[in-house]
């Protein structure tokens, strides 16, 4: 709640920390072969830190009050809720449409 | 501005002076008028409607006209009556007044979620002059991607009244949030701004939801690409995933407000101390949660798979439990007080019994099995009339009749705003009971035909829809002559009620209060 | 002039009590307004990730014809606009609109570059008839283009086969590749549209810096015009990979 001001040395720490995981997003994307599902869901994983990494300090959620965290939580949880249901019927559909 | 003297309604004159005004209050009569109009629309395509059906052959509407009619009827009632109705009308004006606020937290946005509603309500409007829509409200695809061109112009426009309600739930979030008058803790808010509460939650969350699903329809249509389109590889299903995640939602967006104004009402006009304060509070957030995890009942025959439709038939179970939490506690409420029967009151009953008779059949329709059943009949028209109509219509009227003198300053007459009370309630039982009866017989929805052997129950149904719009007409005439040339009603608390807004002057100075008070209590401490 | 400017900012509007409380409203609202974008876009994930289940193959294919090199430029250029917007709000915190403004220029700048390479990249894609709307479709270039940039080792290649006709080996049906560049097009445009609007915002928060509008009890417009460019990152960042690479 309180006014924080966060340095530039955090600034460009986050950053780095965003840039590092882009390239290992292409890295293992490009040349990692998993087969199936395995790069889908490891490249979700590398793209929810980072988005974690950009509402935690960028978006400052980090230092912020209880309450905007629990906007931005609420979001997603919906979120899930949506993508969860939905793939309930699709996984368990017998006959595709 | 107060110490002109005058009230927020004379405080300035001129028209530009009412469509450039920030002031809540102005705006929730705004709505008021804007609402009126599109309730009487709506309702005289429901009457026509009605009117089509009195007989088993088509007797002034064919088939196409019949669905345009049906269309229009459904989209006005959903996207600029009942949606809107109580938390961008009774909301706006009650909300900062009952915690002790000057208005609410981003008045331009208010006035701008307005003018979306205006905006969105003229483009829907103009599909009439381009041969109208006949995709019921749901603009369920594959066919609305490929009837009327107007389809899309509707579809913008509801997409456009979507902003109006995201902004407005929006504002009343963090109107509750930050705006409280000091010692107005979150456990002495009366308790319709408790359901305003869980309604904006939906508003925030759910509506965004429906404005991709109209954006990727009018994409769609207008770029001529197969999203929702099983001959192009799209699949329907998943469209009516999309706009039923809104859309049940949507339902609680409209029940929820007019609870929380029958608690208000209940507990005024026993004039007893609520019963269970804090179950009601809760149930509220908890239908509002449950209603995110239901949206697969609508779509028990649309194709999905069976495991999804058993748990979302079970989940839909789940909403009767706060719903029902609230009933007991508003008859607890009234059990022992000392009830007066004036007009609020009556409508308050009118939805305790009615909206307990929706609630139930809700339940029935809820079994995947029988709703395999019924889907699509009169039942579940009647069902959700029941719901919508003598639930959220009827409270939202009870809530007019309850803050009329404090919005005008002017009293409606009593005896006749008790007849409107009786007469709607008359008249919805005899327009719906039928319906019930022949939708569970087998009678289809959204025929302009049908088979002679249902002719008694149709005529009742059509008969019993003239009582009930003579008693929203007269509801209305009622108001509106009050407005004019009621008498004053200066007392500050008419009503004997016990939240923050019967403090203050009828009408309201500009500011709402001269002083912004501190609260020491609970509210509905009678005794 | 700027002191003038400044002092007419230390008094909050009148239905709030202090400007404490006025920033923390302001804050809120732009929180819950980031949250129905979250919906938003959500809403249209949730479709990809759906029509990626129901036709895995054709959306590799999709995936691979786009230029994945552009993509990561950009996200790059995203991600430092990222960080110019974040230490921008640190400068006017610390009351330093003039290096606040410099910093909200690069900001703007990435952000034209950003929708300078989507331009190349929309009309590269429109000329080999991938653009999927006003009967530009053009299927059988759409198909060979996508299977010329195919990767090596996928294992199939993507087919049209006529009315009664059967796939042959190896061969996948490809009439939903359509519906992969639909949904490209529909993402990265709504995207794009919000980096649009984000440069609108900029050149408003520029003219108020510039006028020394801002300090340290004041900046809720550049905090709230950062929130929304970073959830305007964020969704880049799963953009990225769901399109370009996987």
């Amino acid at each position: 709640m309180a006014h924080h001001i966060v340095p530039l040395n955090t600034n460009l720490k986050t950053l780095g920390a965003l840039v590092f995981l882009t390239v290992l997003t292409v890295g293992t994307a490009k040349y990692i072969h998993l087969g199936g599902a395995g790069n889908l869901i490891l490249a979700m994983a590398i793209a929810c830190t980072k988005a974690g990494i950009v509402l935690s300090w960028f978006m400052h959620l980090k230092y912020d009050g209880l309450m905007n965290r629990v906007i931005a939580l609420c979001g997603l949880a919906f979120l899930a809720l949506f993508i969860g249901f939905s793939y309930i019927d699709l996984f368990f559909r017998t006959t595709p449409i | 501005m107060g110490a002109h003297g005058g009230n927020y309604i004379n405080c300035e004159k001129g028209l530009w002076s009412w469509l450039t005004t920030i002031d809540h209050k102005r705006i929730a009569l705004m709505y008021f008028i804007a609402i009126m109009f599109f309730f009487l629309v709506g309702g005289l395509f429901a009457i026509l409607l009605r009117l089509e059906l009195f007989t088993p052959e088509p007797l002034f509407m064919d088939g196409d006209m019949y669905n345009r009619a049906m269309t229009l009827h459904g989209s006005i009632m959903v996207f600029m009556v009942i949606i809107p109705g109580v938390p961008a009308l009774l909301g706006n004006f009650a909300l900062p007044l009952m915690i002790g606020a000057k208005d609410v937290a981003f008045p331009k946005i208010n006035l701008a979620s307005w003018y979306c509603l205006m905006i969105g309500a003229i483009i829907a409007f103009l599909s009439l002059f381009w041969g109208g829509v006949d995709t019921g409200w749901t603009f369920y695809t594959p066919y609305s991607s490929k009837s009327a061109d107007a389809v899309a112009m509707v579809v913008f426009g509801a997409f456009v009244m979507g902003f109006s309600s995201i902004l407005t739930g929006l504002n009343f979030i963090v109107t509750i949030h930050k705006l409280r008058a000091p010692g107005m803790t979150m456990m002495r808010l009366p308790l319709f701004v408790w359901s305003l509460y869980a309604t904006a939650i939906i508003q925030v969350i759910a509506t965004p939801v429906l404005g991709i699903t109209l954006l990727l329809l009018t994409v769609e249509r207008v770029f001529g690409v197969g999203i929702f389109d099983p001959a192009m590889g799209g699949d329907p299903v998943l469209f009516q995933h999309f706009f039923w995640f809104y859309s049940h939602p949507a339902v609680y967006i409209m029940i929820i407000p007019a609870m929380g104004i029958i608690s208000e009402i209940i507990a005024t006009f026993s004039q007893k101390t609520i019963f269970g304060y804090k179950a009601i509070a809760f149930s509220s957030l908890g239908i509002a949660a449950v209603s995110f995890i239901v949206w697969g009942h609508h779509m028990f025959v649309s194709g999905q798979s069976v495991l999804a439709g058993s748990i979302f038939s079970v989940l839909t179970m789940l909403v009767g439990v706060p719903t029902a939490i609230k009933l007991f506690n508003w008859v607890a409420t009234m059990y022992k007080g000392r009830v007066k029967l004036d007009t609020p009151m009556l409508y308050a009953i009118n939805f305790l019994s009615l909206f307990t008779i929706g609630g139930l059949t809700g339940l029935f329709l809820a079994a995947f099995n029988i709703d395999v059943h019924l889907h699509d009949t009169y039942f579940v028209v009647a069902h959700f009339h029941y719901v919508m109509l003598g639930g959220a219509l009827m409270g939202f009227f009870g809530g007019l009749f309850y803050w009329f003198p404090k919005m005008t300053g002017k009293m409606y007459n009593e005896m006749l705003g008790r007849v409107t009370a009786l007469m709607t309630f008359v008249g919805f039982n005899v327009t719906f009971i039928p319906q019930f009866i022949m939708g569970s017989q087998g009678m289809p929805r959204r025929y302009h035909t049908y088979d002679g052997v249902f002719t008694p129950y149709h005529v009742t149904s059509t008969i019993g829809s003239w009582i009930l719009a003579g008693g929203f007409i007269l509801a209305i005439y009622l108001l509106t002559r009050a407005f004019f040339k009621g008498e004053a009603c200066t007392e500050k608390n008419p009503w004997g009620g016990t939240t923050l807004e019967w403090t203050v002057d009828s009408p309201p100075i500009h500011e709402n209060f001269t002083e912004i008070p501190t609260v020491t209590g609970r509210p509905y401490e009678y005794r | 002039m700027s002191t003038a400017s400044y002092d007419k900012k230390e008094q909050a509007a009148h239905h709030f009590k202090d400007l404490n409380q006025q920033h923390d409203a302001g804050k809120e609202g732009v929180w819950l307004f980031m949250a129905t974008e979250i919906m938003m876009f959500g809403g249209l994930f949730v479709g990809y990730f759906i029509y990626r289940f129901m036709f895995p193959d054709t959306y590799m294919a999709g995936g691979d014809s786009l230029n994945w090199y552009l993509g990561a430029f950009n996200t790059l250029v995203l991600l430092l606009s990222s960080f110019t917007m974040a230490q921008a709000v640190t400068e006017t915190m610390k009351g330093n609109n003039q290096k606040a403004y410099k910093l909200i220029v690069v900001t703007t700048l990435c952000a034209f570059a950003f929708m300078v390479v989507k331009y190349f990249e929309y009309t590269a894609k429109i000329d080999h008839g991938l653009f999927p709307g006003f009967d530009m479709w053009n299927a059988q270039s759409a198909i060979e283009y996508a299977n010329n940039h195919l990767r090596s080792d996928a294992g199939f290649t993507l087919a049209l086969p006529a009315a009664g006709e059967t796939l042959g080996a190896g061969q996948v049906d490809g009439s939903s590749l359509k519906l992969f560049f639909v949904l490209y097009f529909c993402m990265t445009g709504l995207h794009g549209l919000h980096i649009t609007i984000g440069i609108g915002l900029m050149f408003w928060l520029m003219k108020r810096l510039k006028n020394n509008e801002f300090g340290p009890k004041y900046y809720t417009a550049v905090e709230g015009v950062g929130l929304y460019w970073h959830i305007v990152d964020v969704i880049w960042i799963f953009l990225f990979p769901l399109m370009y690479l996987i």
